[in-house]
């Protein structure tokens, strides 16, 4: 059954793949067909943070039946380090453990379950080394993974001195687990060439391909890295999916069969890493009405053992350290410290959410020193024509801000349901309600310039069929269903005319990760682009062959249409194909305007700013510190919507696990630098119930001004920081009790533990007075 | 090993396993030995739900669905039931029809990256099932919650999930579609026995013939649920060579509720709790309904969540307070008595001999005029493990009973705590603040509670207190005939 063939795009339509996967028929790579003989693999794991190995006896693991091979880091042939942008991540340590569950050895085995057993049996001998496993051990001992980083604009330290009003602060935002519910897997086959197939749960087939390559010491042509979908990503299958597929390589190569390696929950938990642990610290000066003059800020990401994609994150949360909000004079210092623990990784925000957590806390201990409503003070220092330099140098164009935040507080009956809130909380002794409206504007480009490319490969067979390859990938954000609706539209057909097909690096090659939010900006102008070149392909034949010019020709409804004359794309396909006119094309895209000088911390980076603001409601119980989430209101801005319902899912589902971080999601170490947080029995992501049922969400409906993809905007990662406004409000809710005199410190996670400590701040506060400050 | 089989009805067809292993999963069995990988694992450990399925059981009158967590249940326990996976619902993703889960599913863009949808789909069909039999629940949105509280998604935030599920109840065909007849059920080619060889999964069905097994194999494990047991197997990769599964006997299967006492059978799981205790004990309903998940409670039992002496066991601290007997028997068939404070020795340490098993546990029928509070501290509200768990029961002849779960390393009556609060007499609780005060001193001479995962040592005690409070309160008010102080509503 065609839906309409109108133009697909811009319309709500359900991902590609929803009826396969409410059948159970969708494949994600542990559910392909097991071959024969195929070989599973588990690796033996580093008990200590940091330790030299003096022995190493794998001989019981060698002999445990059911072992097909053992490999340290000897026997790699290529290349040891697997670390994507700056060296430091072996596949197989060297002499030194540097986190626990650092990779040691590995096994191959007739099953995952021998594998596991069989590496029990190893015999290792570690002298412990010194660790540090905190922030403040790094800071301490001055430990960075890569140099520290700064960005300026003015002379922030005369400006604050100057300043009619001052504060200092601090604030600890742990990090996250992804949580992706189809853990990390992959899988590999030797080619008859000496390669690779791999197949891998990937955001990032490219990097796959490579590494793979190195560390056999093969040609990059030798391998083809595929992915068709993954079951979830969020950042953490863009550079941790690369050890599993280098190690699947590694073993089909040394035993010529087929390996899979999927990792059990808990050692994903332990031996992948995680969204950065941020350390915040910063002096702020302001005026009475609470404007911003200066911000003096550090961000201290805790990186762990080594760089991986430190750089860009520590970089972007300096890049968000101003959220959405001028600050005149500023000085943003990044630090990226070195710890025993796992190397942290990419996740949805790349280090936007930490920065921004920074700013908002600054935002309302201002609106609690001069004693207003943190909106009215977050109101006042938005950007705005004539205050709208960020402090990298790029000036904020479109002010969607002011406008939509208005929007939202008028929505939302903000201020009435302040009022409301007020009474309730003087009625209640236990209860306590809180309110925050947050705004969230997040960058539109990877900051890396060379990043921002893409190629995409169109194919029109005779009956009209087409099929669109592209290098992004599938992970569940419906990448796929918008790549398919360009193409449908550019092409006037239906979606269900057109094939997406498996992410393979032997269809589009050097492709970028899909992440930054990036993918259908693109994606889907390279895929356009190659839509575009067969369309004129088709139109010059046209014209040729029926005497007009090549602009009367039209595609819509499914039909190639001249004048009175129509086709079906199919039978307009066969005839082309018989004049001998190629049907297929390939597309690419570059973003333009688009540079940044690191080394003065000034440029350009972003193509553009995606916008949105979030209200929350929440109830406190002030004996306990547990709390409910009341309702939320959602303003977004996507541009002209490629497709609502995806859109509208990735805000909630973004708002949902952003929510998680900031409340029950909690990432825990102990001394000895194990994670204890490492199974969802102890580590809670949210759940149905955690949701509002009272949940309105809408799209800012505005096109963007920059030539992007139908003037649609990048969906993916900003809402996750539209959830600030719950932790927010649940702070809001602890200064109830002090008549809003007092802000406690609120580290998050924003646990039911850490509300009732700040709650028990607050009682100090009242107390004692204005003494305890800010902590 | 041998030739033994194991033979499950799955989609209505039958499957054998090529091999005897008694602790294989049913999702090992699904995907390794039915090819049927649209049920997926997330976690194996019964906390995301993606594994889920729906057991048919056609034992009794009435013939009843649920769904179970297929990655830490025992294949083998199933052998006479069926299970109808993602597979059985509807069409292939690509041809066929849907079920009307399936479609509300898609129509309301219930899935993003797919992995956790077989797992919804299931919970919500079988939610569905249900209400073909019960009709439909007062409050759907509730009954929805319910069916997935133990469904992760990372993708959606849930929204459009639950309204899926609401949409699909409401859906006016799907009582009458063929699709949607009860997928149970269905006439077998085939014989469901399997042969008669030497195994090492027994399930007994009487007393003594647990008793027999237990003599016969003092090494052998018991398994009810599964829902802790299979953890060793699934999460450390041991071996769990021979089991013995409690569910088919009789005698363990029951609530007897007596005029002045009930007793509730070992393998009597949560789910069957929730429904004998509807009307006698609404509280611990409430409470039972946040333990585990609706997974869980399907197969985790009473005497599996006494017998693992956890420390933070939601079922204890409510035994506690009730003065709980524990009916032991051993292989001999024996039988002692024993107060359930007797009973745990240490951490995770009980009097449970080897050769020993739960038969029983025996709590006084809750009397009108009682007061009962149970109250269960969190990081998340949900399917989440205990932090702190106080549970206060009132009555006029014996005072009030007070006991915690997640304070010390068993699960404990804090004595010292009544004894200052009952000291002015037991029929009218003189509950002021220096009473409160002098009982809260008591709780931190009693526990000395442990910083681990889930809290901070100072936290927990500070818990204990103010659930202490806030119960000294509620008795209050209670007594006083005043409004209660209002707490957080859940689930609005």
């Amino acid at each position: 059954m065609a839906e309409q063939p109108e133009r697909a795009a811009g319309k709500a339509s359900p991902h590609e793949s929803a009826r396969k996967h409410v059948c159970g028929s969708a494949r994600y790579i542990d559910d392909l067909p097991v071959m024969p003989g195929m070989a599973h693999i588990a690796t033996g794991q580093s008990p200590y943070p940091h330790a030299r190995i003096t022995h190493l006896d794998l001989e019981d693991v060698r002999r445990y039946p059911g072992v097909l091979d053992v490999v340290t880091q000897a026997d790699i042939p290529g290349k040891v380090d697997v670390a994507p942008v700056f060296d430091g991540d072996p596949l197989l340590a060297g002499e030194v453990v540097e986190f626990v569950g650092q990779p040691v050895f590995a096994v191959a085995a007739v099953s995952m379950e021998v594998a596991q057993r069989a590496v029990a049996e190893a015999r290792i001998g570690y002298e412990p080394l010194q660790a540090q496993l905190s922030i403040e051990d790094a800071l301490a001992a001055d430990a960075h993974v890569l140099p520290p980083h700064e960005m300026r604009m003015g002379d922030v330290s005369t400006v604050i001195s100057a300043a009619p009003q001052r504060l200092n602060g601090e604030l600890y935002v742990r990090g996250q687990e992804h949580f992706y519910l189809e853990g990390q897997v992959g899988q590999a086959e030797p080619t008859e060439d000496g390669g690779i197939h791999v197949i891998a749960s990937t955001q990032h087939p490219t990097e796959i391909q490579h590494l793979v390559a190195e560390v056999l010491d093969i040609p990059f042509n030798r391998v083809v890295a595929e992915v068709r979908r993954m079951g979830g990503g969020f950042g953490g299958k863009e550079t941790q999916a690369g050890p599993i597929a280098c190690m699947t390589a590694l073993f089909a190569h040394r035993l010529g069969r087929s390996v899979r390696y999927r990792m059990p929950r808990r050692d994903d938990m332990v031996q992948t890493g995680k969204r950065h642990d941020f350390l915040n610290r910063w002096s702020v000066g302001f005026d009475d009405q609470g404007v911003i003059h200066g911000l003096d800020l550090m961000l201290a990401g805790k990186c762990g053992y080594s760089a991986d994609l430190s750089q860009g994150i520590v970089d972007r949360a300096m890049f968000h350290a101003d959220n959405a909000y001028f600050l005149n004079t500023a000085r943003i210092e990044g630090l990226r410290c070195r710890t025993h623990t796992v190397s942290n990784t990419a996740f949805r925000g790349f280090g936007g959410p930490q920065g921004m957590m920074a700013i908002e806390t600054v935002i309302e201990d201002i609106a609690r020193a001069i004693g207003q409503d943190p909106l009215d003070v977050r109101k006042r220092n938005l950007y705005s024509p004539g205050r709208d330099e960020t402090p990298y140098g790029q000036t904020v164009e479109q002010h969607v801000l002011p406008e939509l935040v208005e929007r939202l507080e008028a929505d939302s009956d903000y201020r009435g349901r302040r009022a409301g809130i007020g009474a309730f909380n003087q009625k209640h002794r236990y209860l306590k309600k809180g309110l925050a409206l947050t705004p969230v504007k997040f960058g539109i480009s990877f900051t890396v310039k060379h990043l921002n490319q893409a190629g995409a490969l169109l194919q029109l067979y005779t009956d009209g069929s087409l099929m669109i390859n592209h290098g992004g990938t599938e992970m569940g954000q419906g990448l796929f269903t918008k790549v398919q609706q360009v193409v449908a539209s550019e092409f006037g057909v239906s979606r269900d005319q057109v094939m997406v097909t498996s992410t393979r690096t032997d269809k589009i090659p050097n492709t970028s990760a899909t992440a930054a939010s990036s993918g259908s900006d693109l994606n889907g102008m390279a895929a356009r682009d190659a839509c575009q070149r067969v369309r004129e392909a088709l139109c010059e034949f046209a014209a040729s062959e029926f005497r007009v010019e090549p602009e009367a020709v039209r595609f819509e409804r499914g039909l190639v249409v001249i004048g009175e004359r129509e086709w079906t794309l199919g039978e307009f396909a066969e005839l082309a194909y018989t004049h001998r006119v190629p049907l297929f094309a390939t597309g690419f895209y570059r973003t333009p305007k688009i540079h940044y000088n690191r080394e003065e911390g000034k440029g350009r980076p972003f193509f553009y700013y995606a916008n949105g603001a979030a209200v929350s409601e929440v109830t406190v119980d002030t004996a306990t510190g547990e709390y409910r989430v009341e309702r939320v209101d959602i303003l977004h801005d996507v541009g002209d919507s490629l497709n609502p319902a995806i859109d509208i899912g990735q805000i909630e589902g973004g708002f949902v696990q952003g929510m998680g971080w900031l409340t029950t999601e909690e990432l825990l170490w102990d001394k000895q630098g194990c994670v204890i947080s490492n199974s969802p029995s102890n580590y809670k992501i949210p759940t149905a119930g955690d949701v509002p049922a009272d949940f309105r969400v809408s799209l800012y409906d505005r096109p963007n001004n920059e030539e992007t993809i139908y003037l649609s905007k990048a969906v993916g990662e900003p809402p996750l920081m539209l959830a600030i406004s719950v932790w927010a409000a649940l702070r809001d809710a602890c200064a109830a009790t002090t008549r809003y005199r007092f802000s406690p410190r609120l580290d998050t996670p924003a646990t039911p533990e850490r509300v009732y400590w700040a709650l028990r701040e607050c009682e100090t506060f009242n107390r004692e007075g204005d003494s305890g400050g800010h902590g | 090993m041998g030739d033994r089989f194991v033979r499950l009805k799955v989609n209505n067809r039958l499957y054998d396993s090529g091999d005897e292993a008694p602790d294989r999963t049913l999702l090992a069995f699904l995907r390794n030995q039915c090819g049927l990988t649209g049920t997926k694992e997330g976690c194996a450990s019964g906390d995301c739900g993606a594994c889920t399925v729906m057991v048919h059981d056609e034992r009794g009158e009435k013939p009843r669905s649920y769904t179970v967590n297929s990655c830490i249940c025992p294949a083998e326990s199933l052998r006479d039931q069926s299970v109808t996976t993602v597979e059985g619902l509807g069409g292939d993703g690509v041809h066929g029809e849907l079920h009307p889960v399936q479609e509300a599913m898609v129509a309301c863009d219930g899935s993003q990256c797919g992995f956790c949808t077989p797992g919804f789909v299931m919970s919500l069909a079988t939610l569905h099932e249900e209400v073909r039999d019960k009709g439909m629940p007062e409050h759907p949105r509730k009954a929805v919650l319910d069916a997935i509280s133990g469904n992760l998604c990372r993708c959606t935030g849930y929204r459009p999930i639950v309204e899926a599920g609401i949409r699909a109840l409401n859906n006016p065909d799907f009582l009458t579609r063929n699709g949607t007849e009860p997928v149970s059920g269905a006439p077998l080619s085939g014989s469901m026995e399997a042969p008669n060889e030497p195994c090492s999964f027994w399930q007994p069905g009487t007393e003594a013939e647990l008793q027999g097994l237990l003599s016969a194999n003092p090494e052998a494990r018991l398994v009810a649920g599964g829902t802790d047991l299979m953890l060793e197997h699934t999460q450390l990769f041991r071996r769990l060579p021979k089991l013995i599964d409690l569910n088919r006997v009789e005698a363990l299967r029951r609530i007897e509720l007596g005029p002045e006492h009930i007793d509730i059978g070992a393998a009597v799981t949560y789910t069957e709790m929730e429904t004998a205790f509807a009307d006698i004990a609404p509280e611990l309903v409430r409470m039972l309904e946040r333990l585990g998940s609706r997974q869980i409670r399907n197969r985790g039992t009473i005497g599996g969540n006494i017998g693992n002496a956890s420390p933070i066991a939601d079922m204890p601290p409510f035994l506690l307070v009730m003065d709980a007997e524990l009916v032991i028997r051993d292989a001999r068939g024996n039988s002692r008595t024993e107060p359930l404070y007797e009973f745990y020795q240490d951490y995770k340490q009980t009097t449970l001999q080897p050769g020993e098993y739960i038969a029983l546990v025996r709590i006084d029928r809750p009397r009108p005029g009682q007061w009962l509070r149970l109250h269960k501290l969190s990081k998340r509200y949900e399917d989440d493990i205990t932090t702190v768990m106080g549970a206060f029961l009132w009555d006029a002849e014996t005072g009030l009973r007070v006991a915690y779960g997640g304070m010390a390393a068993v699960p404990a009556r804090a004595w010292r705590c009544e004894q200052v609060i009952n000291y002015g007499g037991t029929a009218i609780p003189a509950l002021d603040d220096l009473t409160i005060e002098r009982a809260c001193a008591a709780l931190n001479e009693t526990f000395s509670p442990i910083g681990d995962v889930r809290a901070s040592a100072d936290y927990r005690q500070a818990m204990a207190a103010s659930l202490l409070g806030r119960a000294c309160r509620g008795l209050k008010a209670f007594a006083s005939g005043e409004e209660p102080e209002e707490e957080l509503h859940h689930h609005g």
